[in-house]
C-alpha cells in the first residue's frame, strides 16, 4: 500500500488505482503478419522485474485516467510518474 | 531408513529426556558438480529432488536455497489441500497430488498431519450456482469426489456459517469435496528434506543462485553465493522469483508475481472442523490444530516483491469473514504475511522444459501450489530425469502460451486468484 501522485489529481491512496501492469509494450502494427511466436510475447511474456519497473496505472475510482509509474518492486517505492506519450524521466 | 521414527523412537528418546534426537539432514557444503541441481528448497523442490533419488535413481544431486528450507511459500500459505479443479488436464494434476497426500506421511515416516477434513466452496449468486454445479458434474466425470450441498446441507455440515437470506451475499449452496483438506506446511518441507537427504541428496541452504551459466544453447551450471557448481540439469522451482531466476538465463516467463497475504487469530477451541471457501466474497477460514483461525485474503492487483501486501485487502476478507460468521465478530488477529506468488495468465502452472537444453522450470502456481507439492514434485523429477514431461503435466508446458491452448482456470479453480 503506497501514495500515487497522479498526474492530473496530485497524491492519492493507492487503492483509488487500477494496476495496469508492464508499460511500454506496444501493440503490433501489423497484427495479422504476426508469428505465435510474436502473439505470445506481446501478449502473455512479462519482465516481471524485481527492482526498477516501468508501469501503467489507471486513476479508476478518480479521473480515470492512465498514466505511467516508475516504481521499485522490492520496496514499492515510486520514483516517477509521467503521463501517457511522455518520455520517461529516468532511463529505461 | 536409519534415524526411523517410530514409537520406540519415541519412547527410548523420552527416556533420555529428549536430548538425542539426531539432525533430520546433513548440512553439506556443495560440491564442484552435480548430475542435477534444483533451484529452490520450498516444498516443490524438496518433493522434486526426493523423487529425482527414489524413483529415478539420481542420488547425486543438489537443492540449493537462498534462505533456509520451507522459509518462502511453503511455511506462509494457508495449507489447503483439494484437488477439485474444473479442467481434464487440473483436474488430472491435483488429484494425482492428493492421492500421494493420502500415503505421504507413511511413505516418509514423517507426520505431514494430512487431515481429510473437506473443503467447502460457497455459492452466493446464481452464477455461482452454475459454476459450482457444473464442476461437480466435472469433477465426478474425472472420478474425484464432489457433491453439491443446497443451503439447509451447508448450515448442517458447518453450523456457524451465517445461511440468513438477508446478508448481503447470501449463501445459495456449496460444493464439498470430502477427500479434501489440510496438512501442516513445515512438516511438509522438513519430511521431504529428510527423505532426500537419506537418499544421498546435498541439501544446500543459504546459497543464492547469482547467475545460470549456459554453452550456446546448453545449461551447464550455477553461480551461487557458495561459489560456481557445474550441473547440465537444472531445475527452478523458485515460486515467486521465478522471473528472477529465468532472467538470469536469458529467458522471460509469461509470470506477474505479486503479494498475497493470509492471517492467523489467536488460538480458541475447536469450532470449525473443516475448509470453507468462498470465491464470491473472497474469504476462505479453517483452524489449525493449534487452534488458531487461518484465514487467506486475496492478492494485490500489482506486481511487488515486498513480502508484505496491502490492508485493503485483509479489509475486504475480513469483512466477508464477519458477515459469514459473526461468532468471530470479537476474534482478535495475531499475525499478518505476505508471501510472493507467481501468476500465469491462465490461472495454471508451467512444468515444463525451455528453450534451453538442460534448464526445466516449475512454476506459476499462483495463489494454490501447496495442495500439488507431492504431485508437483514427482512430475516435475520425472521431466528432469527423462527429459520429457509426464502425461498428466504434458499439458503444463510453456508452450501454451505460444500455441494458445491454455489451461484456462481463473474462476473455473473454484477460487478467484
Amino acid at each position: 500500500m503506497f501514495i500515487i501522485n497522479c498526474p492530473y489529481c496530485g497524491e492519492r491512496d493507492q487503492t483509488e488505482f487500477s494496476s495496469g501492469g508492464e508499460a511500454h509494450i506496444v501493440r503490433p502494427k501489423q497484427p495479422t503478419e504476426l508469428s505465435d511466436d510474436e502473439w505470445a510475447e506481446f501478449l502473455f511474456m512479462r519482465k516481471n522485474i524485481k527492482g526498477i519497473q516501468f508501469e501503467r496505472w489507471n486513476h479508476s475510482h478518480g479521473c480515470r485516467k492512465w498514466f505511467n509509474v516508475v516504481r521499485d518492486t522490492s520496496n514499492d517505492k515510486i520514483h516517477a510518474v509521467y503521463k501517457m506519450g511522455e518520455k520517461p524521466p529516468i532511463n529505461k | 531408513m536409519k534415524n526411523k521414527y517410530s514409537i520406540f523412537s519415541l519412547i527410548k528418546n523420552a527416556l533420555s529426556g529428549h536430548e538425542n534426537w539426531q539432525r533430520a539432514w546433513r548440512d553439506p557444503e556443495p560440491k564442484k558438480e552435480y548430475d542435477a541441481i534444483i533451484v529452490g528448497g520450498g516444498g516443490h523442490g524438496l518433493a522434486t529432488a526426493y523423487y529425482l533419488a527414489k524413483k529415478h535413481k539420481m542420488t547425486n544431486i543438489a537443492v540449493v536455497e537462498k534462505g533456509w528450507i520451507g522459509g518462502g511459500n511453503t511455511g506462509r500459505n494457508t495449507t489447503i489441500i483439494r484437488s477439485n479443479y474444473l479442467w481434464d488436464a487440473s483436474a488430472g494434476l491435483y488429484d494425482h497430488a492428493l492421492k500421494i497426500w493420502e500415503g505421504l506421511s507413511q511413505e516418509l515416516n514423517y507426520n505431514v498431519m494430512f487431515s481429510q477434513r473437506g473443503v467447502m466452496n460457497l455459492a452466493h449468486n446464481l452464477q455461482d450456482v452454475r459454476d459450482l454445479k457444473r464442476r461437480t458434474h466435472a469433477n465426478r466425470l474425472n472420478g474425484i469426489d464432489a457433491v453439491w450441498l443446497n443451503t439447509g446441507e451447508v448450515k448442517k455440515f458447518c453450523p456457524i456459517i451465517n445461511t440468513s437470506q438477508d446478508i448481503r451475499y447470501p449463501v445459495l449452496g456449496g460444493t464439498l469435496q470430502k477427500r479434501a483438506g489440510t496438512a501442516r506446511h513445515d512438516a511438509v518441507a522438513w519430511g521431504y528434506a529428510r527423505g532426500a537427504d537419506q537418499l544421498g541428496v546435498d541439501i544446500i541452504q543459504n546459497c543464492e543462485v547469482k547467475g545460470i551459466k549456459r554453452d550456446g544453447d546448453q545449461v551447464i551450471g550455477i553461480e551461487t553465493s557458495k561459489g560456481y557448481i557445474k550441473s547440465k540439469k537444472i531445475g527452478v522451482v523458485a515460486a515467486g522469483h521465478s522471473s528472477v531466476i529465468a532472467n538470469m538465463a536469458g529467458l522471460k516467463l509469461p509470470l506477474e508475481s505479486k503479494p498475497l497475504q493470509a492471517l492467523v487469530s489467536e488460538p480458541v477451541k475447536p469450532i470449525i472442523d473443516t475448509v470453507v471457501m468462498s470465491n464470491a466474497v473472497h474469504a476462505y477460514v479453517s483452524q489449525s490444530d493449534k487452534g488458531e483461525l487461518v484465514i487467506g485474503a486475496g492478492t494485490d492487483s500489482y506486481v511487488s516483491y515486498t513480502q508484505k501486501g496491502s490492508h485493503n485487502i485483509v479489509e475486504e476478507t475480513l469483512r466477508a469473514i464477519l458477515e459469514l460468521y459473526p461468532i468471530f465478530s470479537r476474534m482478535k488477529m495475531l499475525r499478518q504475511w505476505g508471501g510472493i506468488v507467481d501468476i500465469c495468465p491462465d490461472a495454471s502452472p508451467i512444468i515444463s522444459k525451455t528453450q534451453v537444453k538442460g534448464l526445466y522450470f516449475n512454476c506459476g502456481w499462483g495463489t494454490g501450489g501447496f495442495k500439488a507439492t507431492p504431485g508437483s514434485g514427482d512430475l516435475f523429477a520425472h521431466t528432469i530425469a527423462n527429459d520429457e514431461p509426464h502425461k498428466l503435466n504434458a499439458a503444463f508446458n510453456i508452450n501454451r502460451f505460444v500455441s494458445g491452448n491454455l489451461v484456462d482456470e481463473h474462476g473455473a479453480a473454484a477460487v478467484a486468484h
